[in-house]
């Protein structure tokens, strides 16, 4: 996984509430096993019908094309677990995203590839999107996971709460497979144990 | 202490705590499908690592497999590579595979209770957000990404934060014609999409005893709907009466010593929830969605809602969904002219929904100019739909029958709508696109899919009943 430490970008407003994954990384047609995420990345709502760019959409605008954080609303990443919807974000060198609030399933999977989830108070988040929106791409806004803070045009830094271990995971890029391997001997012994207690559970058989 | 059922089941997978803090928790059974799988095979042959516990995972084909009659690895070109990957990894890995073919294949959600596979009192992993659907079961499930399946195929094992744990009780009779759907969709409404965020939910009252396996089992399914990962069910004698005989459930001495355990499988009279909501659902109607997100939704005989009559925070999603929808605030729902009928998905495709809608639709002719779909949940419920004739009612209705998988839920294996078409579906998710670009969907319970695909239009299936009109 890429560590996570500090990210300089140009911060794009994207202000709705249960943007789905739907939305973030559509189902495309003629898929294969090695699809363009790039490319995914709000495929529809990047596009107008003829299939030309949609020059209203946010990460369309001249001055957020190299976004590399997004500033959005609630419940960001509702729907499918799809982890392309956090590829296509990485793809497109965005590496923090500050909502409201996200989906479960979304925030863990930012978590496992290295993007930065953050969730600011409601009054705080007022304040922050406003100074994004007033910024217009113009200057650029930093992230600081080491001291949980984001600073940029318009005011002071702003403060940002992380619970220690999803800190600590993304600052050294943890290898969260290895992270559990290092428990094999206490998970072969809970098999041992469940195997006595509830047998029923360590075999899967067709018993046809 | 008094512990509730989900705490029961948490504890007694809970292997241990890792360095960062989470909780590690044995899955009993895991599911791959072949969107994610084949990244997670790639994954572990080049980190050298091997799968855990290959005998406890089990694999289907089933988000882009074509649904047409005599379909092959090629009948869907997108799906092919999937397939094709999918039918390797498995091989290289030792893992049960439900293939193209395989006379029990189908969505995994369907497939896994069917046989047995699951479990109460077990822990499941998918790789897929609808995973709670065995819940229905007593089963405690996890819909994850395509990292945390790896870790699972490395460790057996997921690393979580525990979750807070809300009851959902829901209390009276439902009125006829009335379904699991109808109340999932009504809660969804109450609750909002991100309602059971964070919170394991245990569906109980007199409505959850009366209810049958399937219908618990897409109740647990909407569950991701309002923001909850696992969603379940205690189980009971209907459980069990169920899981009886299954081919991968536990035979003599041992199903005996299962039973005897999964009686203690119930929240304790004391236990402390987090949070507690309750629904009556006597005075249920049939429900539906009007808008482009699942908690968007009113009774049959209600308006698409006016924008004053919506919380302030969720009125922008109101004004969007109108424009998508075609809709006007104040149009009733009912008699609204329709294209498309789905009945399908791991949301309403076992073989109650089926005989359900057949039971409506049986004499009767889809409407002139309406394309109407039935796409059963596996292989399994298509054979015995079709032993009891329920293909010929479907067809000589003029409903297309196909073969299973998830079909047009998201469309992955090609089945959608044109633009602009409105579609009933018993599916799970109203999303913009989902159905086919500019499709419109509208969530709805087998019953009135059915008597809508009769009608040519959104219909209150106790009235197509009961003046037989269509």
């Amino acid at each position: 996984m890429q560590v996570f430490s500090r990210h300089t970008a140009i911060a794009a407003p994207l202000i709705a509430d249960d943007m789905n994954t739907d939305q973030i990384a559509p189902v495309l047609h003629g898929r294969g096993l090695k699809e363009d995420y790039r490319a995914m990345l709000f495929h529809r709502a990047r596009r107008r019908e003829d299939g030309s760019d949609n020059p209203d959409f946010v990460l369309n605008k001249p001055q957020f094309r190299n976004a590399g954080i997004l500033v959005t609303g609630n419940n960001f990443g509702a729907g499918s677990s799809r982890e392309s919807a956090v590829w296509s974000m990485l793809a497109n060198d965005i590496r923090v995203i500050v909502a409201r609030s996200f989906a479960d399933i979304y925030r863990e999977n930012c978590l496992q590839n290295g993007l930065l989830p953050i969730v600011l108070a409601p009054a705080e988040m007022d304040g922050f999107t406003a100074r994004v929106i007033a910024a217009d791409g113009a200057a650029p806004f930093t992230v600081d996971l080491e001291t949980q803070r984001i600073s940029g045009p318009g005011g002071n830094d702003i403060a940002f709460d992380i619970a220690a271990a999803d800190r600590m995971r993304l600052l050294e890029g943890l290898d969260d497979i290895g992270l559990t391997l290092k428990h094999m001997d206490e998970i072969v012994s809970w098999e041992q144990r469940a195997a006595a207690a509830q047998p029923w559970l360590q075999t899967a058989r067709d018993g046809r | 202490m008094p512990k509730t059922l989900f705490d029961k089941i948490w504890d007694f997978h809970r292997v241990g705590e890792r360095a960062d803090g989470r909780e590690l928790l044995y899955i009993d059974r895991h599911v791959l499908h072949e969107l994610h799988a084949h990244h997670g095979f790639a994954h572990l042959e080049k980190q050298r690592r091997p799968v855990h516990r290959p005998d406890l995972t089990f694999a289907v084909q089933d988000h882009t497999v074509a649904t047409r009659p005599g379909r092959d690895d090629d009948s869907n070109p997108s799906g092919t590579a999937f397939l094709k990957a999918m039918r390797e990894g498995t091989r290289r890995n030792g893992i049960r595979l439900f293939d193209l073919g395989d006379p029990e294949q189908g969505i995994s959600h369907v497939v896994a209770p069917e046989l047995g596979i699951v479990l109460p009192g077990a822990t499941h992993a998918v790789p897929d957000s609808h995973a709670s659907t065995v819940g229905g079961l007593g089963a405690l499930a996890f819909g994850c990404g395509t990292s945390e399946m790896t870790h699972v195929l490395a460790t057996q094992v997921m690393a979580l934060k525990r979750p807070k744990r809300l009851r959902a009780r829901l209390d009276g009779r439902l009125g006829a014609h009335v379904s699991a759907k109808d109340v999932a969709l009504r809660l969804i409404a109450e609750l909002g999409v991100a309602g059971a965020r964070g919170y394991a939910v245990e569906y109980a009252g007199s409505a959850i005893a009366a209810m049958p396996i399937e219908q618990r089992m897409t109740l647990c399914n909407l569950n991701i709907e309002m923001g909850g990962r696992s969603g379940f069910v205690a189980p009971d004698d209907a459980t069990f009466g169920w899981l009886a005989g299954r081919p991968y459930a536990p035979k003599g001495a041992t199903w005996d010593q299962a039973l005897a355990y999964w009686r203690t499988l119930v929240s304790d009279d004391d236990a402390e929830f987090d949070r507690e909501v309750t629904l009556d659902c006597s005075a249920l109607e049939p429900q539906i969605s009007w808008g482009t997100d699942p908690s968007q939704v009113v009774g049959i005989s209600g308006r698409v809602p006016d924008p004053a009559a919506i919380d302030g925070s969720r009125r922008a999603a109101a004004e969007s969904a109108y424009a998508y929808m075609g809709l006007s605030p104040g149009t009733p729902l009912a008699g609204l002219p329709i294209d498309r009928v789905f009945i399908g998905s791991c949301t309403n495709s076992r073989l109650p929904d089926l005989e359900v809608a057949a039971a409506i639709v049986r004499g009767r002719r889809v409407a002139a100019g309406v394309t109407a779909m039935v796409v059963p949940g596996s292989s399994s419920v298509k054979r015995e739909a079709e032993a009891a004739g329920l293909d010929r009612v479907f067809r000589d209705a003029g409903f297309f029958w196909g073969e299973s998988g998830c079909s047009m839920c998201a469309g992955g294996n090609g089945d959608r709508g044109a633009p602009g078409e409105r579609c009933v579906s018993t599916t799970n998710r109203n999303f913009e696109n989902r159905q086919g670009v500019k499709v419109r969907t509208h969530l709805a319970s087998p019953a009135t899919a059915a008597a809508s695909a009769l009608a040519g239009r959104i219909a209150d299936v106790r009235q197509v009943l009961l003046t037989g009109a269509a």
